[in-house]
């Protein structure tokens, strides 16, 4: 149930999107077409799941006992860019069709700041292990959900007669502070 | 090196950051404290001074090493500069000005992720001279200083009814006609919304005026040949 909660917290009540403003260049940037917001967002999901896992197994393990935790944005950076490496290198040679799937997405999430964010983020809430690795699905799903949701409405926007000067990135961006209203609705939630 | 003989418009380089290609409103680039610490403005501008800061190192740094560094590896070499760099302007910064790093939070360290540090580095420093690359980093970061403070400004304008400078408190208008949601998260989307919107409103503007001129041009041309 305390679980349960965190994953609810994480995907729809702080949104990393909508709530924390983390990752935005990649929210704006890639959600012009549902096919690939979808392909971005499964690859997010994938990263920062296993990426906070690792982090929290180095925080603790490494850092904590050597007293090294004002390092931890540099180690981070370092692990999340070697793992995407690897996941890269994993998947193209074992799961040839999600390597193709999401291959291209893969080093566009290095430069990602929502995946350096949730691990942070994870670390500053001094979560247990099982708790790190929920909350970072939790975190990653809600922005896979709002990437996807936001990518469909923008196709609509294409077609619909938006003034000369707003149209792309500006109205999307009025449309996404819209979808953040309705997410400030779930705030409650939370408790 | 071929870097060497160029001549550089300095003026032009430094200009470019601010105006021209603005990271924030015209290439859309680091968006992230664009939109999560523009509530209040002394942040904002703490922010920006510390990106611009942190732009001048990273660029140096890079200008200097940049023809070293193996094709490769450019990417990881980079970014474990731009970490070390913004670790050290972290613990400054938690050293001598604990209200800003708390106020920051978590966005002081992603600045190591900050597009426009890595795009300048990538793009302008890893090609050209060092002084070169000094003025490239203070256009940019002027740039961001910039387009943080008009879009705090307005949020804080519209938002709380004041404008609170740090040393001195402009008051507008009484608090209770504030738009309160302005300073709220989705307030910022629609503000950035707004300001991007109106800017290239403006743009388009000046491109339809140009063609118009063009266009006005060439029938008068035509019609003194007919």
């Amino acid at each position: 149930m305390e679980l349960f909660g965190i994953f609810i917290g994480a995907t729809l009540v702080a949104n990393i999107l909508l709530a924390q403003f983390l990752g935005i260049c990649s929210f704006i940037g890639v959600s012009k077409k549902s096919s690939s917001a979808l392909g971005m967002g499964a690859a997010v999901v994938f990263v920062i799941t296993i990426s906070s896992a690792v982090t929290w197994l180095i925080f603790h393990f490494v850092l904590v006992p050597y007293h090294l935790e004002f390092m931890r944005t540099i180690v981070f950076i370092l692990v999340i860019a070697s793992l995407v490496q690897f996941v890269e290198m994993f998947m193209k040679k074992y799961m040839e069709g999600l390597y193709k799937a999401l291959g291209v997405y893969l080093p566009l999430i290095t430069t990602n700041c929502a995946v350096l964010g949730a691990a942070l983020l994870n670390i500053d809430r001094t979560l247990s292990f099982v708790q790190t690795i929920v909350s970072g699905f939790g975190i990653s799903f809600g922005y896979a959900l709002v990437i996807f949701v936001f990518s469909t409405i923008r196709e609509r926007l294409e077609l619909s007669n938006t003034r000369e000067g707003f149209k792309g990135v500006p109205i999307a961006l009025v449309t996404a502070s819209i979808m953040a209203m309705a997410f400030f609705g779930f705030s409650g939630l939370g408790g | 090196m071929e870097a060497k003989h160029k001549k550089y418009n300095y003026k032009e380089v430094l200009t470019a950051g601010i105006f021209k290609e603005n990271p924030i409103f015209k290439l859309l680039l680091s968006l992230c404290p664009a939109l999560g610490v523009t509530a209040v403005l002394v942040n904002s501008v703490g922010l920006g001074v510390i990106i611009l800061v942190s732009l001048i190192m990273t660029n140096t740094i890079i200008a200097i090493v940049g023809k070293f560094v193996p094709d490769e590896i450019r990417i990881p070499a980079y970014i474990t500069i731009i970490a070390g760099v913004i670790t050290i302007m972290e613990m400054m910064v938690h050293a001598f000005m604990p209200d800003l790093f708390a106020a920051l939070g978590v966005f002081l360290s992603l600045v190591v992720v900050n597009c426009i540090i890595m795009g300048r580095a990538e793009a302008f420093a890893a090609k050209n001279t060092v002084l070169a690359s000094i003025y490239d980093a203070i256009g940019n970061g002027l740039g961001i200083i910039f387009a943080l403070a008009v879009i705090a400004f307005f949020r804080e304008f519209f938002g709380r009814g004041f404008v609170d400078f740090g040393f001195f408190r402009l008051n507008v208008f009484p608090q209770e006609y504030a738009i309160g949601f302005l300073v709220q998260p989705m307030g910022a989307f629609l503000m950035l919304g707004i300001i991007v919107g109106i800017m290239s409103t403006i743009a388009v503007g000046k491109n339809n005026q140009k063609k118009a001129a063009l266009k006005s041009q060439k029938t008068a041309t035509t019609k003194a040949k007919g």
